[in-house]
């Protein structure tokens, strides 16, 4: 909510991405999907990516194979300069990379506090309590002080989102990966739940990997913002945003921003005809 | 992903031959059957009372030609068809009058709700006591057995109905019957094929339950008569047949809620 | 005595069904329990609901025993069934004040106890390791369903001849029917989990016994519980069944020999106690699983769950 009091970015000195000719192609039961292809994208330590594309291009694919849901066909992830997905090791997910997942995945029959120490005490970092403090400290710095004994199910979905958030946070990850977590939200939570994500973003400087189509929230919210084609995808364009940090509100009607959107709305329109095109192509 | 071609046939075939799960599948099927064998020709005690498998193959084989066989499915089967259409001819009805008129549902609901607790073959006596005939006894059993289940499975269905559709017929000028028949109806079709597959399994328990206590005829009774005559063989493949049975109709009950729901059929 | 009697009935059924009724209600603010059963005798539908149970004794009143039509004169009627029941000389040996009552009741809700019970511990178990492991799931499928298809009830004969005595054939029958919808229940609960919800466990770190612990088990909780009333009513179901054909004592016992000792007031009794108890025992198991999943109430009940 005060982006503006907030401390400048400080850049952390690990979390760096290294896509590098990624091939995925699916083949279940006969059916050849390549999903994406010869797709490279650079994402350094510390920075904010957001991934943009029309529907099915495989933005959610990249997204699990850098979780380690999924193998990779062809190509190579490395994180830190060490392989992270390449296509002869197993896939593994682990708390370096922390998902927040479209839908939501909060532990419904767990309550807010026990989702969120979750991660600390299964790992046997933090005992019971020790991650109970942890824990509460971070829900109060996003306004979620009285809310600890509450169900998933009883909060708002603005509210969800910010304790999975936290829930991912708490575990120190070297990279957040975020699918689409404010979609089908209304607009007045979803330009605070903007706030509140660049906030954790100055306070903790993690790389984040989002994906989303909304195109105002890629620029308002990332340091780059990469297109990616549709299937098979591959990333075709990649703008750096060079809004000041931290940002405000009143950037949406800046001149700079309405560039970057007029930028980017050119290269996604196509795409979203292709895309088009193709799906009924194959429905017929 | 968008829409996903399936694959031809052959493609399937080759696939699931070349799937672990299969073979763990057929390696269970004939372990059970091994381990049956073995077990019944004297490895296991208790089982020796058991037949093998063979034996229970060459019993089913010479049963096949006996016309006392297909006679007993003609009437289990005979049974359970009117036993279960009745049913559905008076449930489906009932649960739409109770589902969609509240007062309707205030007179019968409750007085339903106390019947059903009742287990179906507690009827027994008093059905055949109430009917004069023994065939009528059976199939009255058989449709208390299907009846509450497609009375409930309805009433859920028409609960669920989702108010923007009755609301926009409304607004489309639709009148109350209309709104009936046109939405209400097809919406539950799937509560009432729910309805009809959980209903058809248990009218087969009951018909053999019923046949084994108060029957002359019929699969199950051919099953007691084989337990009676300590004829073991006999026994196994009555269930086996009863077991088949209930499989074909259960096909034939998703065949047909298949062919009255064409939006919901998967290629 | 009968004009008693019948007020009697009347007033109390009349007193049930607003209490019933009554506690079946949203309470949105409080009221006396004078108000409440004031509103409740004053309004429409419960008078409907009471006009259906009047038609329903009615019916069945005036068809056997006023008219003595044919086919129904045959059975009892509503005052016979129940003066019989409540009287302390039975004129056929079975009334509340009689032990034997008791004994068959005992007996039913004993066998109906382990069945459901042995199912359970068994069903669950066997269920989630179904879901959660593949290669068990791939082996035990194929057997269950190879299974399944043959009603309990077929068998009956089978495990009266494997096992020793009928007792234990009653309730190995019941247990059958109880285990399935148990097993499958489960099954399909852990198939229902979101695969998000393993997902985000793996993430954060958790080893496969956490996430049997910590996803499995609490997700697929609900399935299990709508798996446990079903197998509660099928254990009911088919142990009447088997108490008819195999046993000696036992509410099916009671109905069927009474049924060939022409004691038929008996048959209703009995009828309607298994009925009672078979209500109570879902209750039960609803109320359970109620305690056990909190956090579903919670979600059901909305709380302050503002957008979608």
């Amino acid at each position: 909510m005060n982006a503006n009091n907030s401390a400048p970015v400080c850049r952390a000195a690990d979390g760096a991405l290294s896509v590098r000719d990624v091939t995925k192609i699916y083949d279940p039961e006969g059916v050849h999907v390549v999903a994406l292809e010869h797709c490279s994208l650079e994402i350094a330590a510390g920075e904010f990516v957001a991934v943009v594309g029309p529907s099915g291009c495989g933005k959610s694919t990249l997204l699990n194979i850098m979780a380690g849901f999924d193998y990779v066909t062809h190509g190579e992830i490395l994180l830190d300069g060490a392989p992270l997905a390449t296509p002869d090791t197993r896939p593994r997910p682990g708390s370096d990379r922390v998902v927040v997942f479209q839908q939501g995945a909060l532990f419904p029959w767990k309550t807010v506090l026990e989702n969120v120490t979750y991660g600390p005490v299964v790992q046997k970092q933090l005992d019971q309590s020790a991650a109970e403090t942890k824990a509460r400290e971070m829900l109060a710095r996003v306004g979620l002080s009285n809310i600890e004994k509450s169900y998933p199910g009883q909060l708002s979905s603005g509210m969800q989102r910010r304790v999975e958030i936290i829930r991912a946070l708490i575990n120190d990850p070297k990279v957040l990966l975020l699918d689409e977590p404010f979609r089908a939200m209304d607009t007045v939570t979803k330009s605070a739940s903007h706030e509140y994500l660049l906030e954790l973003y100055n306070a903790t400087g993690k790389t984040i990997f989002f994906i989303t189509h909304d195109l105002e929230e890629a620029i308002f919210l990332a340091d780059k913002v990469a297109v990616m084609t549709t299937r098979p995808g591959h990333i075709k364009l990649a703008i750096s945003v060079d809004l000041p940090r931290p940002r405000n509100y009143r950037m949406l009607a800046s001149q700079e921003f309405l560039r970057l959107k007029s930028q980017l709305v050119e290269a996604v329109h196509e795409e979203a005809v292709k895309a088009f095109q193709a799906g009924e192509r194959e429905m017929a | 992903m968008a829409v996903m071609r399936k694959a031809s046939l052959a493609t399937r075939i080759n696939q699931k031959l070349a799937s672990k799960s299969f073979w763990r599948g057929v390696t269970a099927v004939i372990g059970f059957f091994g381990l049956w064998q073995v077990s019944s020709m004297g490895a296991l005690p208790f089982m020796s009372a058991i037949p093998t498998p063979v034996e229970v193959a060459q019993a089913f084989w010479k049963l096949l030609f006996e016309p006392k066989y297909w006679a007993g499915w003609r009437d289990s089967g005979q049974r359970v068809f009117f036993g279960f259409a009745a049913a559905q001819i008076l449930g489906i009805p009932l649960g739409l009058g109770t589902g969609w008129k509240r007062n309707f549902n205030h007179l019968t609901f409750p007085v339903f709700e106390l019947l059903r607790p009742i287990p179906p073959l507690a009827w027994v006596p008093v059905s055949i006591l109430f009917w004069p005939t023994n065939e009528l006894s059976i199939a009255f059993i058989t449709f208390i057995g299907a009846f509450f289940t497609i009375v409930v499975n309805v009433l859920g269905g028409v609960g669920s109905i989702k108010k923007e559709l009755v609301y926009s017929a409304i607004s489309f000028g639709a009148s109350p019957s209309q709104v009936f028949w046109r939405v209400v109806l097809p919406a539950t079709i799937p509560s009432i094929a729910t309805g009809m597959m959980v209903g058809i399994g248990i009218t087969w328990n009951v018909v053999i339950a019923a046949e084994m206590i108060a029957g002359n005829t019929g699969l199950g009774r051919l099953t007691w008569e084989a337990y009676l005559a300590g004829y073991t063989p006999g026994i196994i493949v009555g269930m086996i047949s009863i077991g088949l049975a209930g499989y074909v109709s259960s096909g034939l009950v998703k065949w047909v809620s298949e062919l009255l729901m064409p939006w919901k059929r998967i290629f | 005595m009968q004009t008693a009697l019948i007020l009697i009935a009347l007033a109390a059924l009349i007193l049930g069904l607003a209490a019933w009724r009554i506690q079946g209600q949203a309470r949105l603010y409080e009221v006396g329990f004078g108000r409440q059963l004031a509103t409740t005798l004053s309004s429409k539908s419960f008078q409907l609901t009471l006009a259906g149970f009047v038609i329903f004794v009615g019916l069945w009143w005036v068809t056997v025993s006023l008219l003595k039509l044919p086919w129904f004169n045959r059975l009892p009627g509503p005052l016979e069934v129940v003066g019989e029941w409540l009287s302390p000389t039975p004129t056929f040996g079975i009334s509340i004040y009689t032990k034997d009552y008791y004994t068959h009741i005992f007996y039913s809700t004993y066998r109906a106890t382990a069945a459901f019970l042995l199912a359970t511990l068994l069903g669950i178990p066997f269920g989630l390791l179904m879901g959660w492991n593949k290669k068990f799931y791939d082996y035990s499928l194929p057997l269950v369903e190879l299974i399944r298809p043959i009603p309990p009830l077929a068998w009956v004969p089978l495990a009266i001849l494997v096992l020793p005595g009928s007792e234990p054939a009653v309730i190995f029958v019941t247990f059958l029917v109880a285990f399935f919808v148990t097993t499958l229940n489960t099954l399909l609960g852990v198939e229902s989990i979101d695969d998000n919800y393993f997902r985000a466990a793996k993430c954060l770190g958790a080893s496969n016994k956490d996430i049997l612990f910590d996803v499995v088990v609490p997700g697929a909780l609900p399935f299990i519980f709508t798996g446990l009333q079903i197998s509660m009513g099928a254990s009911w179901f088919s142990l009447v069944a088997g108490e008819m054909i195999a046993a000696q004592y036992g509410l099916g016992f009671l109905i069927w020999d009474s049924y060939s000792v022409i004691a038929y007031p008996v048959i209703f009794i009995g009828m309607a106690t298994l009925g009672i108890i078979g209500w109570a025992s879902s209750a039960l198991v609803r109320v359970v699983g109620r305690r056990l999943m909190a956090w579903r109430e919670a979600e059901l009940s909305g709380g302050a769950r503002a957008e979608v």
